[in-house]
């Protein structure tokens, strides 16, 4: 049994300490804006939040957790939609098939909250997430159009 | 359990076990999410009034479109939606959509026609009968109205679903017409609107899918939780042609969440546990044994001599033929050759493969993203053993299809799955490395191209040989025509002579041309892929088209134009992107041209790259110009065709599926890696649709990215690629 802290609530999981984050959080926890897309932190589409940072959850242990971090999943981004960087995704109508988007969106956030004005070149280092319809080009204009916007 | 799931024909509701959560899952997009009804209600609800199969209309106005075919991240639904709502003349702000089920479309004699999504056919093949759904619903709305009032019809105006009667000045809203409307007989001969009448077609409308899609509220397939149901992680023999020989189901029986290990069918055991991490858990700990088949030495190394063999070989079949070829090249002043190879590339949908069924002795129910939803039930009916008015499917919108998800494997896969455990409802999740493994792959061809050049540098005689894998001789050897497979000329195709085939036709004019085929068939499944032969074709074709310029002495752009003045638009496209690119300009960025039609549409695209001295490629910026005719969501045309820089790119860098013993080698990305930021050029397009014709959207542009960028490799260079992928290839001599 352990204790998290998810999207700002403490739960309590049956789960072996050997389960990715990613396995909790979908199945014990029914959040699944997190998405499976590789399994070995590849493709990023399982990026959520541990303490503001950006983690691959689909490798992280949840046996490695503390209980003291804060976890953030897409679903705990914001209350109703409007953190800037889902702001500018609705703006640009950024999502295509949309299943890497809340990854997307929280490897964006994640590398906002590192580094509140990126380059491209920072984007490029930051940001490595996998998008095969291909939404990477708005997806970079969403960057720089989400760092001009307010919570 | 399973009577614990609400279901209504489209809407259905779940809950989550362990979180205790109740999620609504519609299978409907709106353009105001919040106003959605809610989950219980609408499971419960009487039906909205249906004005006819297209169109229902709630009392508050509320506009439900029904949608056949399959939103995969195309844009078909909200587009498909406009065609309905123009013609409806409804309140844009007030429409929502729903998919109908494959098996009411079944019941009710296929009023909805066709559900197959592919070919980038969604919108170009529905305009015609969708638009008049819109239309006859308007009419029988305006009708019930001048009914109620006692005028004639033709007094009645209506704009944004409120019907005005202009000598009273007397409204009535959609909402109140509704069930009026249901009951009159739908009149016949109802036309559709003048392109010039359009209000919301042609409009660079939002998305209605986005808003869930940004919140993690939308479902789908993988994510799909009911009360009572169990995992399954599946394995297929990995090699070619393999069977299930044998498991050892006690080894793992004891393990956490494990319910039961069963065979799937010949070719695959699967693993059933409470959660799918459990499931996966002890399927990668089940001893199993596999039995070798045909195919169980095949290796990709060893097959590129088949290949080889066909680029000579004398049994090939014609697809285009005109002028005297001979003549030709014994009177060329100068003859160029050159030969390219395409490797076997893997769709990789971002959300594996996945389906839900539940299985009882008379009913079967599938919840599964598809794009062929009247196949899929055909699939679940067979592994059900059920016929097909007892079964079901459910569609889910797709994370990511690109021709993978119009196959049905992992739909009878879940059926045979929870035909095991009858009442349970059993969620069947791929692993990466099954997607990897089991795909139904780009084919794999080489070509030999050959280009007679007179004095003046005037391209005489072209001739392209294809060998390779055949897609129809592996998925529907019945459409062979003589042993021929008419699609692998796709793009290549002589114009005028098999209307089924006129939007992949050749639109160049040569003076004399002969391109065959040599069908070599891997024991290989292969696949439509998004933009399906075009891709190679279009590499053959517009590479070489470059070398002949190159060879003639002629600037690329020139030489093209030359050959395309029975074909305007083709033109148009190309010389759009070149301008816009600034063709010709000397700024240190090297360009590449190319222009092909595929799908009905025109296309083209002008790359600027750099390579560094190491051989390092930077795609700078990409300037593309598409004319699909219409452009139903030019915003929605602009996605697809930047995103096809991003699927077709990713292949010409990275992608190759190779076999070794039988066995898939890439297995997951970081072997079968995807473009990332970093290596995505900027992309302009420009949206010139010219009208009169419908073209697709989602698939041409795929066919341009490639030659583009190996042609502005070659400008930058001086050096040909003319073998995929890139990443391979070394890009300045040593």
């Amino acid at each position: 049994m352990a204790t998290l802290k998810v999207n700002g609530k403490t739960v309590s999981v049956d789960a072996d300490e050997n389960t990715p984050l990613l396995w909790v959080l979908r199945e014990d926890l029914g959040l699944t804006g997190a998405k499976y897309g590789c399994g070995i932190a590849q493709c990023g589409t399982c990026t959520i939040h541990i303490d503001g940072q950006p983690v691959r959850s689909c490798t992280y242990p949840v046996g490695a957790l503390s209980g003291e971090e804060e976890i953030t999943t897409i679903e705990g981004l914001s209350e109703d939609g409007s953190h800037p960087v889902q702001q500018a995704w609705v703006e640009l109508d950024i999502p295509q098939c949309g299943y890497c988007q809340p990854g997307m969106i929280m490897a964006v956030a994640g590398m906002l909250n590192n580094t509140p004005d990126p380059t491209d070149e920072d984007i490029d280092a930051q940001v490595t997430n996998i998008c095969r319809c291909g939404t990477l080009a708005r997806v970079r204009k969403g960057i720089h159009l989400a760092k001009t916007k307010k919570a | 359990m399973a009577d614990t799931i609400k279901l209504s024909r489209r809407n259905f509701i779940v809950g989550t076990g362990a979180a205790g959560l109740t999620i609504g899952i519609l299978a409907s997009c709106s353009n105001n999410s919040e106003d959605a009804p809610d989950a219980d209600q609408a499971a419960n609800a009487e039906p909205n009034p249906e004005v006819n199969a297209w169109v229902h209309i709630a009392p508050d106005d509320t506009v439900t479109i029904r949608i056949a075919r399959s939103e995969m991240g195309q844009g078909t639904l909200t587009g498909l939606a406009q065609l309905v709502a123009d013609e409806l003349d409804c309140d844009w702000e007030k429409v929502t959509t729903e998919y109908p089920t494959p098996g009411e479309n079944l019941a009710r004699d296929r009023v909805w026609r066709d559900f197959s999504t592919g070919g980038s056919h969604g919108i170009r093949s529905s305009v015609d009968y969708v638009r008049e759904g819109g239309a006859v619903a308007r009419a029988m709305l305006i009708q019930a109205a001048a009914n109620q009032w006692d005028v004639p019809v033709g007094e009645c105006t209506v704009e944004k679903g409120v019907i005005t009667h202009g000598a009273s000045g007397k409204t009535l809203r959609y909402g109140e017409m509704a069930e009026a409307a249901s009951a009159l007989p739908p009149p016949t001969g109802v036309k559709v609107k003048d392109p010039s009448e359009w209000k919301i077609i042609g409009k660079p409308v939002k998305r209605l899918d986005t808003p869930d899609k940004v919140t993690g509220a939308q479902k789908y397939g993988a994510d799909l939780q009911m009360d009572g149901m169990v995992n399954a992680a599946i394995k297929q023999a990995p090699k070619r042609g393999g069977t299930l020989a044998s498991f050892d189901a006690d080894a793992v029986s004891s393990m956490p969440g494990v319910r039961k290990v069963v065979k799937v069918d010949e070719t695959a055991v699967a693993v059933i546990a409470d959660k799918w991490w459990q499931a996966k858990t002890a399927l990668d700990a089940l001893p199993v044994e596999w039995a070798d088949g045909e195919g169980a030495d095949y290796s990709s190394a060893a097959f590129e001599a088949e290949l080889e063999n066909g680029l000579t070989a004398d049994d090939a079949s014609v697809g285009n033929m005109s002028g005297d070829i001979e003549a030709a090249f014994a009177n060329a002043a100068q003859t160029i050759e050159a030969t390219y190879r395409v490797p076997h590339q893997n769709h990789a949908c971002m959300e594996p493969m996945n389906a839900t069924a539940i299985w009882t002795e008379d009913k079967c129910e599938v919840w599964c993203p598809t794009q062929n939803g009247e196949a899929a039930l055909g699939a679940a009916s067979e592994a059900a053993g059920l016929p097909i008015e007892q079964c079901d499917v459910y569609k889910l919108l797709l994370g990511g299809g690109f021709g993978r998800r119009g196959m049905s494997d992992y739909v009878s896969q879940v059926v045979k799955i929870a035909k095991q455990m009858p009442g349970t409802p059993v969620k069947l999740l791929w692993t990466r490395e099954e997607d990897m493994q089991h795909g139904f792959y780009h084919p794999t061809t080489r070509a030999r191209c050959e280009g007679a050049l007179d004095e003046e540098g005037n391209l005489t005689a072209l001739k392209i040989r294809i060998a390779g894998q055949s897609i129809l001789a592996g998925l529907m050897p019945q459409a062979l025509q003589d042993g021929m497979d008419p699609f692998t000329f796709q793009g290549l195709l002589p114009s005028g002579t098999d209307e089924r085939v006129e939007d992949q036709t050749l639109k160049y004019t040569f003076p004399a041309l002969k391109v065959d085929h040599a069908m070599r068939n891997p024991p290989v499944r292969p696949g439509f892929w998004r933009g399906v032969n075009a891709n190679q074709n279009a590499v053959y074709l517009e590479c070489f088209m470059d070398e002949l310029a190159h060879a003639a002495g002629k600037d690329p752009l020139e030489f093209r134009l030359a050959y395309m003045g029975d074909n305007p638009k083709l033109a148009a496209v190309l010389k759009a992107a070149a301008e816009k690119s600034g063709w010709g300009n000397e700024d240190g960025k090297s360009r590449g041209l190319c222009a092909f039609y595929s799908f009905g549409s025109y296309t083209a695209a002008c790359a600027e790259v750099t390579v560094d001295d190491a051989g390092q490629l930077k795609i700078h910026r990409i300037v593309a110009a598409t004319d699909p005719g219409y452009a139903v969501n030019p915003q929605q045309v602009d996605a697809q065709v930047a995103g096809s820089f991003v699927y077709g790119l990713s292949a010409a860098l990275f992608e190759e599926i190779t076999f070794e013993n039988g066995e898939v080698q890439e297995k997951n990305f970081d072997t079968y890696n995807s473009m990332r930021l970093r290596d995505m050029p900027e992309v302009e397009t420009i949206v010139m649709p010219s009208g009169g014709f419908w073209g697709g959207v989602g698939e041409p542009t795929i066919a341009v990215a490639t030659p583009a960028v190996l042609n502005a490799i070659h400008a930058a260079t001086g050096k040909r690629i003319r073998n995929l992928p890139i990443k391979d290839q070394s890009l300045r001599d040593a």
